[in-house]
């Protein structure tokens, strides 16, 4: 038991059932060495499936064009846009909770770092896929890079957020993929050597890179460590500013707004730990991790949900009150008609944006409903159907009626490729899932154990007892002699 | 191929492990390496090592993605493709912020992940010997490297006196990944060992 350092007893310990250093390797390691439950196939099937189907609606789009979706000249982002927009604010929540909350020196990330990191990755995948395939000529995709071409050479417009978009998004991939990995490397040098198949110790030697856990690899470890997360830390603030560039640089009523960044940053990391919360509720239990992904991790994620939500509340509020404010006649035809009219032919996804973003979070200013698993469950799929909505409405009744209302758009439907399309990235999001939590550890191995002696239960147990001694007591019992 | 020879002292608590580095040192023994499951702030310094300078290196990374966009952009918008829009000047530096922050994030994160690989000599199908394979797991593990000078026996007693659980004397080739990773070493298996 060191006394090396030491954590107020006021905080609950992060890791539970008094664990010994093997017993966290064997607890981690237990899922990925044995074989995978019933569930699991279940569930990695139907995400195939999904994926299928998503992969058949992507060939119909290229096959045919842009036309398979129901997109017109006044709509001509419709969920495509909004999907792009909603996976990839579902993707701020991974690099937040191991970039942002590592600088903060908040202890309880490493129970859910590497989870919602990986979450990150795949969401960002997701996200590309839409802008990349709205493009129609899919084949010409290279045309949106800068290099020297045979039309000029013509470059693209570093002007354009679009263009920002381009490098924003993967710059932001190929960080979290490093940051993601470079983390990965000391746990799969541990599968590496307790693994006793062939393929294993063929799998996880290569994939380990040859990490030996050396005392000087792990001091650039840690240097590398830090520096990426204080890069990612602006890194990921900027990704979603960059995405709300995408609208607030406009002059469409409704997109016009300053207030976007920070609004829309707030709301992918209201929507991330939602997915975060989706996810490790179910990850938790499946994969027997609750001593690791305690309820108090939960709780404390529902204490960011219910900020960023709150945050999103007076967004919504403030951009109301300067449409009115404002006195521009088309901003408060957006706002007040397209918007806050529930009779209006979209009125009713501005409404369940609200009841699912601003109201029902609410409920999570009791302990217990933070504390309670099934309704953490319940409301981050409400989050996430709430945060979708949000850039429906944002990009749609922006949209659908311009400035001439003889092309006003009828009633917008996706048609079935468009969702079929939307289904797919769910199916590549719960693939890729399904496979990282049969061959990667969930839980960062080197980081629990890192932090075991500080905060683990054994140790605050042991702690607990030295602060009830009296301070008399304590120094008999722990002083010895310096000789003088 | 010359053959190294080893004392490897295996310990199962960071507490015993930080004055039996520092007796070590004291005594004169030379440590090759110590090989822990996860990362003991202030080993580095117990041990001797310099501090690691890739964070340097990482910034250097960074200031050349911030000139290397800066430099490309104002290139393209002011000489080889100027594009006149409404008057304004060809050299908008606000509107180049972002990608000009990307690209130094970009830089500086590639450039230190592959810095990092280069210098740990890391790469996927690279196999290294780390003496024990629980010290990927629960073991504190030292390697002390002998001399001609050194007692065999004096350096076991030794090691076992400042706290290793567990002291073995191991053969290791000296190519630059000091031997291989190979099925010579016993797998840990619960209840044996």
């Amino acid at each position: 038991m060191s006394l090396l350092r030491y954590e107020s007893q006021v905080r609950p310990p992060l890791v539970k059932g008094n664990k010994e250093y093997h017993q966290v390797t064997e607890d981690i390691c237990r899922p990925v060495e044995s074989k995978p439950s019933r569930a699991w196939w279940i569930g990695f099937s139907i995400s195939l499936a999904f994926l299928l189907f998503g992969v058949v609606s992507v060939t119909m789009e290229v096959i045919y064009g842009v036309g398979q979706w129901n997109l017109n000249k006044t709509i001509g982002w419709g969920w495509d846009i909004t999907n792009f927009v909603w996976w990839i604010g579902i993707g701020h929540a991974g690099t937040l909770i191991s970039a942002i909350l590592l600088l903060f020196r908040q202890g309880w990330r490493t129970g859910v770092n590497r989870a919602a990191e990986a979450m990150t990755i795949f969401a960002v995948m997701c996200a590309g896929q839409f802008p990349i395939f709205h493009m129609g000529r899919v084949w010409d995709i290279f045309f949106s890079l800068p290099y020297p071409n045979t039309r000029g050479p013509l470059w693209v417009n570093f002007n354009s957020p679009l263009l920002w978009d381009v490098f924003a998004i993967s710059t932001y991939f190929t960080v979290s993929l490093l940051f993601w990995y470079s983390g990965l490397l000391p746990d799969l040098a541990s599968l590496r050597d307790r693994a006793k198949k062939k393929w294993r110790k063929l799998f996880y030697g290569i994939t380990a890179f040859g990490w030996t856990g050396s005392t000087k690899h792990w001091q650039r470890h840690e240097s590398l460590s830090l520096v990426l997360a204080g890069l990612s830390t602006p890194l990921v603030l900027s990704v979603h500013t960059i995405v709300s560039f995408d609208f607030a640089t406009s002059v469409i009523p409704g997109w016009h707004t300053t207030i976007f960044p920070p609004y829309f940053v707030a709301g992918a990391i209201f929507s991330g730990f939602a997915m975060v919360q989706t996810l490790l509720v179910i990850t938790r239990k499946v994969l027997g991790l609750e001593q690791y992904i305690t309820i108090e991790h939960i709780e404390v994620m529902n204490k960011v949900i219910i900020l960023t939500g709150s945050i999103v509340g007076i967004a919504y509020l403030t951009e109301l009150f300067m449409s009115w404010y404002g006195a521009n006649q088309y901003e408060s035809f957006a706002f007040m008609e397209n918007r806050l009219n529930l009779n209006s032919p979209y009125g009713w996804s501005y409404w369940i944006m609200m009841g699912c973003n601003v109201l029902s979070p609410q409920i999570f200013w009791s302990s217990k409903m933070r504390r309670n698993i099934t309704i953490t469950f319940f409301m981050s799929i409400l989050v996430n159907i709430g945060m979708w909505f949000e850039r429906f409405v944002i990009i749609v009744t922006s949209v659908y009626r311009d400035y001439l209302p003889s092309s006003w758009s009828t009633y917008y439907t996706p048609s079935i490729w468009e969702i079929g399309f939307y289904l797919g990235t769910f199916g590549l999001f719960f693939t890729c899932y399904f496979l990282f939590t049969k061959y990667f550890p969930v839980v960062a191995l080197a980081e629990i154990k890192h932090i075991l002696k500080r905060s683990g239960d054994g140790y605050k147990n042991k702690m607990n007892e030295i602060e009830k001694q009296g301070s008399d007591d304590f120094v008999k019992e722990h002083s010895h002699d310096h000789g003088a | 191929m010359a053959v190294k020879k080893f004392i490897v002292g295996s310990f199962d608590d960071e507490a015993v492990l930080f004055p039996a580095v520092k007796q070590v040192r004291k005594s004169g023994y030379k440590i090759h390496d110590v090989f822990t499951p996860f990362p003991i702030h202030g080993l580095d310094k117990v041990m001797g090592l310099r501090d690691t300078s890739i964070h340097t290196a990482g910034f250097i990374y960074g200031i050349t993605g911030t000139a290397t966009a800066l430099g490309f952009i104002t290139w393209v918008a002011t000489k080889d493709w100027p594009l006149n829009i409404g008057g304004k000047p060809f050299f908008s530096l606000p509107a180049w912020i972002p990608i000009i922050f990307e690209l130094t994030v970009l830089f500086s994160a590639v450039g230190m992940v592959l810095t990092f690989c280069y210098l740990c000599q890391m790469a996927p199908f690279v196999k290294k010997d780390h003496f024990n394979l629980r010290s990927t797991d629960d073991l504190f593990v030292m390697a002390l490297e002998c001399t001609e000078k050194t007692n065999e026996k004096e350096a076991v007693a030794f090691l076992q006196n400042v706290g290793a659980t567990d002291v073995v004397v191991d053969y290791k080739e000296t190519e630059w990944w000091l031997g291989r990773y190979d099925k010579e070493i016993k797998i840990f298996e619960k209840g044996k060992q």
